[in-house]
């Protein structure tokens, strides 16, 4: 049960920081990226243009995607100077 | 130690801003407010106030500005009248629903077309629905001490929303009256410092203004704001009480004038309270029982004060000085309407609709309302529900 509005703050203020992540706006995406692994150079450009923050990176490698907060924008596909990155339709799945 | 200055409603209004000295004004000029903008102005060049000017384009960034300001924790006022309202009007619901205590002088003025610059109350009429509390003025020296009060209004933790304080245009703004002042010590004693919880620019403590609430909280924050408006109806009249203490004047949310014994009597806002005083007292010397209510607030509605002083009365005419096209009344008239039905005996009600675009509401045209107000007493029936006073 979410909170009444006797519970919550007044006017929208929101109170911690950060608290963006708690929003899974991944639920909005039509078209899901999928990378070819072996065709990824690692440059990590898409992590520099993705928007959304939801490029996963470890050991200065890309190993994969937040696939709570991407939204399937596409930029990261579109930036991709291998073009190892492709935008599929989330039903194919 | 008060003293009296001849001063014109916006001089009174930004005098009473001088004293206050707010951390940030963003404000853009617009007849008949001019003159508030203007003398301010001169007061900040002059080094009179430390406050933080913000010379904007356009009335939409004024209040986009204050709201900034505001959210920061600065003390912040603007000033506007009629088309300067409508362009700041999606940004004035936005300072409402962020709960920013933000005081406006609003200098009442038609909204246009046809293109006009005097008195009537369509513009601030129109945003009674935005959240905003409203302070209706009858005179300067009102202008002067409802903007020092609004400011605690605005700033009290169980209230925290924009005020309005209404003035009428030209006939109050560029009206020379008397005026007392107050010392600029006594007013920065009752004021206090503004201090928000929540500052934007707290790093210490982070916060989050104004985000997306859509489907998952929007109804409760509305549901907040409600009781925000009813909670100032208890609140407000510490607030009464405490600048009686500190200056001197009584104030309640409705003047009730010569109301106790009377048969019949006119609801007016305004400057037009001040003239129907005047045809008042000219019927009671004729020992016709004739009153006036003039209610100071139209946002908090003061309802249980409407009823209390309207109960006894047979007749009431409630004069509107906006139109809002339903062909039942303006603003004032349908709500006090709706209000007195709660009453198991109520008196008989009509409305004019008068004054629009500065057009002149004089004693004659009063008196003629009081005339049918006796004539509705004797019939015990209304003629006509809606009228129009002095149009052709």
């Amino acid at each position: 049960m979410k909170k009444g509005w006797k519970d919550i703050p007044i006017g929208g203020l929101i109170e911690q920081a950060g608290s963006a992540a708690e929003y899974k706006s991944g639920e909005w995406r039509t078209f899901r990226p999928v990378r070819d692994e072996k065709k990824c150079i690692n440059c990590l450009i898409c992590w520099l243009y993705c928007p959304d923050s939801s490029i996963k990176v470890k050991d200065k490698k890309m190993v994969g995607f937040d696939l709570e907060h991407c939204k399937g924008c596409g930029i990261c596909a579109s930036v991709c100077p291998v073009k190892c990155i492709k935008m599929e339709k989330e039903q194919q799945k | 130690m008060s003293k009296v200055v001849a001063l014109m409603g916006d001089q009174a209004a930004a005098e009473a801003m001088r004293q206050i000295e707010p951390d940030v004004v963003a404000a853009y000029p617009i007849t008949p407010q001019t003159e508030i903008v203007m003398t301010f102005a001169q007061f900040v060049a002059d080094g009179r106030v430390q406050t933080e000017m913000i010379p904007v384009e356009s009335e939409h960034s004024a209040m986009s500005a204050c709201v900034g300001a505001a959210a920061a924790g600065a003390r912040t006022m603007t000033a506007t009248s009629a088309n300067g309202l409508a362009l700041m009007w999606e940004i004035v619901y936005i300072a409402a629903s962020t709960r920013l205590p933000i005081v406006m002088p609003v200098v009442n003025r038609a909204l246009s077309a046809p293109i006009n610059i005097h008195c009537d109350h369509s513009d601030t009429m129109g945003a009674r629905d935005s959240g905003w509390l409203q302070i209706y003025c009858e005179n300067n020296q009102e202008v002067y001490e409802n903007i020092i009060m609004a400011i605690r209004i605005a700033e009290h933790k169980d209230i925290l929303l924009p005020v309005m304080v209404c003035q009428d245009g030209f006939i109050t703004s560029h009206a020379v009256e008397g005026v007392k002042l107050y010392e600029d010590k006594q007013v920065k004693d009752f004021i206090g410092e503004y201090k928000t919880a929540h500052s934007l620019l707290d790093v210490d403590k982070p916060v989050t203004y104004g985000p997306l609430d859509l489907q998952d909280y929007y109804f409760e924050h509305k549901r907040q704001q409600s009781e925000a408006v009813k909670n100032s109806l208890k609140a407000i009249p510490e607030i009464f009480a405490e600048f009686k203490k500190h200056f001197g004047t009584a104030y309640d949310f409705v003047e009730a004038y010569k109301l106790d014994d009377a048969d019949m009597a006119i609801v007016a806002l305004s400057s037009t309270a001040g003239t129907t005083k005047a045809v008042v007292d000219n019927l009671r010397a004729q020992g016709k029982k004739a009153g006036l209510l003039k209610p100071r607030f139209f946002r908090p509605f003061p309802k249980e004060k409407i009823l209390n002083a309207l109960k006894g009365v047979k007749a009431v005419a409630i004069l509107d000085r906006s139109e809002s096209f339903s062909n039942q009344g303006g603003p004032l008239f349908t709500e006090i309407r709706a209000a007195l039905l709660d009453l198991p005996q109520r008196p008989l009600t009509c409305n004019y609709i008068y004054g629009l675009g500065g057009r002149d509401i004089n004693t004659e045209q009063i008196k003629s309302v009081y005339a049918e107000l006796e004539k509705t007493v004797k019939d015990k029936k209304v003629k006509n529900l809606v009228n129009y006073l002095g149009v052709r």
